[in-house]
């Protein structure tokens, strides 16, 4: 059992695993360095996931159907924008109202779309990618062996994210507008302006996490699919201490948590201990964060501006 | 003189009140332009209409003879208008550079480039003759250093005009003193600086003339030369104003209140309150200055409980009462929180919720697990007589009333259960001269009484003016003791800013 | 002064909450067009169904005794400052435990206490599953929004395995992912006599029952706790400012558990309309989202008890109209979820909309 456990494997199924939170999470960063909570990611995730089965489904082309994805999610992430930036309607409310359109909205969809309860039929992904050279090499080539090219574009985009929020102008102000939007403003940048494009960017890479998790991992979009992993991948990044890179690791955590889970299948646990495994790491990290990660001073703070 | 601002009948309203009522006045380039006025009088909301925070409701604004209409700060910006506010706008995490660009950066393709900005940096800060590490976190720096960062952000936007709000009340006297030397620096270079504060000394030191602002009004212009403190202070309240509170001497009474060798860690795990002891008798009135964030703070809410002492002990009446919890120290002293809306008040309660807030589980406001209403709306009422505060009704939301009917309710509540021990934190801060007044001699009578103040306070004339003796607070500990008549206000910075440091606290434990 | 005052809370209370309800409506009748059906005609249909003949009323009472409780649940939270999304599993634990008390508990006692019994467990059980997330709060500070919401599918998960696993129906040939049925002393009597005695003819087959009766004595017992108690002075304090509550000597953390665990538990009791109610025993995943309407229903009533009866009649004939326009229409009942999310979405951003625009009218007034 433990080499099955502790094989190339497992590590291969990590990655796959944590690459839909990554995106999430990573969503949750842009959001949430602006200073707008996303609990909405949930929801966000959803829909991206349904839409992408809609558009592979009727254009017979994944990568249509990340792009409805794409578009679904920032449709959800632009409402919690207004509700949450203009309205400055409490973030969590809007994010809970929205999940539960997503909840409904999608199952509502599924049904009338697919014509059929529980799941759309089966759906066809993008061709998986071996990296040359290395994915010939035993062992660790495995990881780079068949891969996802969503897997691939995340790392990539993980990457250029840590540049953008730390080294560019657009980041240092983004970042401002989450800590104190106040002496942004003073400074004559637009705290709208990057709240939004924070909370957008959220509801595109929550998009694209969601079609993953139909597109590439399920291969079929099952009503409520993404079970929770909006809010894992926000524990993740908080457990990342809200930075790109940092996420990224705590999904890893979260990825070979779910990896080991699907391996522990049919060891005679029964399956509703394994499925909670996720769900008590989360709380279990989330526990752990306290004191050592340390959110933008203004996440989740409407910002007001002082004009009467 | 050249003019370089020209407002004319600039009007604000906001709910309730005028703002700013018809003001027009002129700035001349290259002065230092004093406004001056009590708290509420309008000076802010003129400032930051030049900003472009607020927009009048009517009137205009003309810069270098031209009308303009400024809608935001980025167009205040680009006029050559830079304001530092009254509370920093800086973002602790970021750096001094990261500060100062925001929003202006030098870009090398898409990437940040701060050599660029260093340079530019480099050559305005060698200009005014001081040091700063560009590249120091904003949340290590003192008071002083931060306000430096502030004005740095408005000269490497090129601004022209330097508009500060209040920039001394959180300085020490000496820190003041290097900040008029940059403000000289900056007017001898041809930088036109519009100077807010309600301190009549510094005002008369820096400025070239003076505007006198009272209820949204402008009073009066008049060149520094020609005016005084006296004619000053008349034109701001529109009545002659006492500067001095009368207090008869009193003889040494009991000691009521005492704390030993107390040892406070902040939030951050670092030790603030280092060793502090003092102790406070029937009578009197001990001040505690300080430059704000030297500890006064963290001594305050250790005495009443929200923080946990590392070491130490603290009496009441000689009564060890360290171990106590909040609800039973507040039997012994009523407590005047420093930030009345943060800790002294629940906005969204109504007047009367507030009059027993802290007191609410007292057993003459309940019927046993309920609260006894009708008995809290007497309560409520009494203290609304006697302190007059102005109020249409005691059930609306406290979040109505001004800032110094609020405070009458926080300080009618507190001493409501007559405790022989009342804790002051900045008492009068944000109050008008009425109000200020009002706390001022009710201090005062506590003490005339036989009753114990602690006073902790930024305000140097407060302290010096109401305090039987005086405690320094530097960076935690104490670090000079006097009894009121000894000591002025310039000695009182030294110790501030810890140039000076007493051996022996003689007049701390009496 | 008092005139004006009166009016702004009436078009804060009653004139927003109702305008948003037609804004879903409205929204909902589009989705009816769009699968081409005449939306005047379905929506006088399905309210005909829902409101036009007393067994109509029965199940939208039977829905609303739910909404009541669960909605209670939420708005004690809220008032506490504090996001209980985690309604949903304490309600399935709650449920799960008031059952499981009720076929084993009980017997061990005389039967006039086994009601009492089912009843206690049942917030009991609510209460036990609030702990987690409040004890993770009040002690180490860990926001409750993600706990809640993990609790959730851990409590799914464990009730889950329970029924299917350890307590599932015995004696029949294909059992249920439910429960043995619980003894009659254990359960809420139907309340359809009541309603026939006064001339409301609600058949026997009607599932409202005493829950009704408990829902509302909630109603006042959360009215008093809030408004009339030093507890709940405590806990809307610590709502409204959590520093100041502090220095009142409020010790923030056990008010912060207290309220949690009151939360909880009136979660768990929203259980059991369904579990003592109508089905007299424990069904797997028998709440159906009952938790986040619950959230709804809070929101729509102000957070304030008596908003809440209203906004769950409401919630509780939209559901019964939502079974209506699947029987007739054929269109998924998943439509109420998007309608109560527009709800919800429309009643926040309404009521900025019009706190902004009283203010200006303030404004213009003393101008």
């Amino acid at each position: 059992m433990l080499e099955t456990i502790f094989a190339w494997e497992t590590l291969t199924s990590a990655i796959r695993m944590a690459t839909p939170l990554a995106y999430a999470s990573l969503g949750g960063v842009f959001s949430e360095r602006s200073g707008v909570v996303n609990i909405a990611l949930e929801g966000i995730m959803l829909f991206g996931a349904f839409f992408a089965a809609v558009g592979t489904y009727f254009f017979k082309n994944p990568l249509i159907g990340v792009l409805f994805s794409i578009i679904a999610g920032t449709i959800i992430a632009f409402i919690h924008a207004v509700v949450s930036i203009k309205f400055k309607v409490n973030q969590i409310v809007s994010g809970t109202a929205l999940n539960m359109l997503a909840a409904g909205g999608t199952t509502f969809l599924s049904r009338l779309i697919f014509k059929a309860a529980g799941s759309s039929p089966h759906i066809e992904g993008f061709t998986p990618i071996d990296i040359p050279i290395i994915s010939k090499i035993p062992g660790i080539g495995l990881i780079f062996s068949d891969l996802s090219p969503l897997i691939i574009l995340m790392l990539v985009i993980v990457f250029m994210s840590q540049y953008i929020l730390y080294k560019t102008a657009f980041g240092l102000r983004l970042r401002a507008v989450g800590e104190n939007p106040q002496a942004a403003d003073t400074l004559g940048v637009n705290v709208y302006k990057y709240r939004y494009i924070g909370v957008l960017i959220s509801g595109i890479l929550g998009g694209i996490g969601g079609a993953f998790l139909s597109l590439e991992h399920a291969r079929v979009f099952v009503e409520n699919m993404t079970g929770g992993r909006g809010f894992i991948a926000l524990a993740a990044m908080i457990f990342g201490n809200w930075k790109p890179i940092g996420s990224l690791g705590a999904c890893l955590l979260f990825g070979l948590a779910e990896a080991l889970r699907m391996r522990l299948e049919g060891v005679g646990i029964p399956t509703q201990f394994i499925q909670m495994i996720p769900y008590i790491l989360t709380m279990l990290v989330l526990a752990g964060a306290v004191g050592k990660s340390t959110p933008p001073s203004a996440d989740g703070v409407p910002y007001e501006k002082e004009e009467i | 003189m050249e003019e370089i601002i020209r407002l004319e009948g600039i009007t604000k309203y906001f709910p309730g009140v005028v703002a700013n009522d018809n003001v027009s006045l002129t700035i001349y380039k290259g002065e230092i332009h004093a406004i001056v006025g009590e708290n509420g009088a309008g000076k802010s909301t003129l400032m930051k209409i030049i900003y472009g925070l607020y927009k009048p409701d009517k009137g205009e604004i003309y810069i270098n003879g031209k009308k303009v209409n400024i809608n935001s700060p980025k167009i205040a910006i680009s006029y050559g208008i830079g304001m530092v506010h009254q509370h920093f706008m800086l973002i602790p995490p970021f750096t001094v550079i990261e500060n100062i660009i925001l929003g202006s950066e030098v870009k090398n393709g898409i990437s940040l480039n701060f050599k660029k900005a260093e340079e530019t940096l480099n050559d305005i800060i060698n200009s005014l003759g001081f040091k700063i590490d560009l590249y120091e976190k904003v949340e290590n720096l003192s008071v002083g250093e931060a306000q430096r960062v502030e004005i740095l952000k408005l000269l490497y936007r090129r601004a022209e005009i330097l508009i500060l709000d209040e920039p001394t009340a959180v300085l020490a006297p000496q820190e003041v003193e290097e900040l008029f030397s940059i403000l000289r620096k900056l007017s001898s270079q041809g930088k036109t600086i519009i100077f807010i504060s309600h301190k009549l000394n510094e005002v008369l030191n820096i400025s070239d003339r003076v505007s006198v602002m009272r209820r949204g009004k402008l009073v009066n212009t008049v060149n520094t030369k020609e005016t005084n403190k006296f004619e000053l202070a008349q034109m701001m309240v529109g009545r002659e104003v006492f500067l001095k509170v009368d207090k008869a001497k009193r003889e040494k009474g009991e000691e009521i209140f005492r704390v030993e060798d107390i040892w406070v860690r902040g939030r951050k795990g670092l030790d603030v309150v280092k060793g502090v002891s003092f102790n406070i008798r029937e009578g009197e009135i001990l001040g505690i200055a300080g430059v704000e964030g030297n500890g006064q703070s963290e001594l305050i809410e250790a005495i009443v409980g929200l923080l946990p002492l590392k070491k130490g002990k603290i009496l009441f009446k000689n009564k060890d009462i360290t171990l106590e919890r909040i609800r039973q120290r507040r039997l012994y002293f009523g407590h005047i929180p420093e930030d009345r809306h943060k800790r002294g008040l629940i906005l969204d309660f109504s007047v009367a919720e507030n009059c027993i807030l802290g007191l609410h589980y007292f057993d003459r406001f309940s019927k046993g697990i309920f609260i006894d209403y009708s008995k809290v709306y007497k309560h409520a009422n009494e203290i609304v007589e006697k302190y007059q505060v102005k109020t249409p009704s005691i059930k609306i939301p406290i979040r109505n009333l001004s800032g110094g009917n609020q405070q009458k309710i926080v300080l009618g509540r507190e001493l409501s259960f007559s405790p022989d021990f009342l804790i002051a934190a900045q008492p009068t801060r944000g109050l008008d001269i009425g109000a200020t007044e009002f706390v001022h001699q009710l201090l005062v009578d506590l003490r005339n009484q036989g009753k114990a103040v602690l006073l902790v306070s930024a305000d140097l004339d407060e302290i010096l003016n109401l305090s039987d003796r005086i405690l320094v607070m530097y960076n935690g500990e104490i670090v000079g003791s006097f009894s009121q008549s000894e000591v002025d206000e310039k000695e009182l910075g030294y110790y501030m800013t810890g140039v000076k440091k007493q051996t022996e606290l003689k007049e701390a434990l009496i | 002064m008092k005139n004006r005052e009166f009016i702004e809370n009436l078009i804060l209370n009653i004139i927003s909450p109702l305008i948003s309800i037609f804004i879903a409506l409205f929204f909902g009748g589009i989705i009816i067009y769009l699968l081409g059906h005449n939306p005047w005609e379905t929506y006088k249909e399905v309210i005909n169904f829902a409101l036009g003949n007393p067994n109509g009323w029965g199940y939208v009472l039977f829905n609303t005794t739910s909404f009541i409780l669960a909605g209670l649940a939420v708005a004690i939270g809220f008032k506490g400052g504090l996001f209980n999304i985690g309604a949903e599993g304490q309600i399935l634990v709650g449920g799960l435990i008031s059952a499981l008390a009720g076929l084993y508990i009980a017997p061990i006692f005389p039967s006039f206490l086994h009601l009492p019994i089912t009843l206690i467990f049942s917030a009991l059980g609510g209460a036990i599953w609030a702990f987690i997330p409040a004890i993770l709060r009040a002690r180490l500070g860990v926001h409750e929004v993600i706990n809640t919401i993990m609790m959730n599918w851990i409590g799914y998960a464990l009730t889950n395995y329970l029924v299917v696993n350890t307590f599932r129906e015995r004696g029949v040939l294909y059992p249920l992912p439910q429960t043995d049925k619980l003894p009659s002393s254990a359960v809420l009597p139907k309340l359809y006599p009541i309603f026939q005695k006064i001339g409301i003819n609600i058949p026997e087959s009607n599932p409202v029952n005493y829950a009704l009766v408990i829902a509302i004595l909630m109603v006042i017992f959360t009215y008093y706790l809030l408004w009339k108690t030093k507890l709940g002075y405590e806990i809307r304090a610590l709502g409204l400012n959590i520093h100041a509550s502090e220095n009142a000597g409020i010790n923030v953390k056990n008010i912060i558990l207290i309220t949690m665990l009151i939360s909880g538990a009136m979660a768990g009791l929203a259980s059991i309309n369904d579990v003592l109610g109508y089905r007299y025993r424990y069904l797997d995943n028998f709440s159906h989202g009952l938790g986040f309407t619950g959230i709804a229903v809070a929101l729509l009533g102000k957070n304030h008890p008596i908003g809440i009866i209203f906004s769950a009649l409401l919630f509780g004939a939209l559901d019964r109209m939502a079974i209506g326009m699947d029987v007739f229409t054929h269109i998924p009942r998943e439509i109420i979820s998007v309608l109560q999310a527009v709800i919800i979405l429309t009643i926040v951003v309404g009521n900025e909309v019009l706190i902004r625009f009283l203010k200006k009218r303030r404004k213009a007034i003393y101008a």
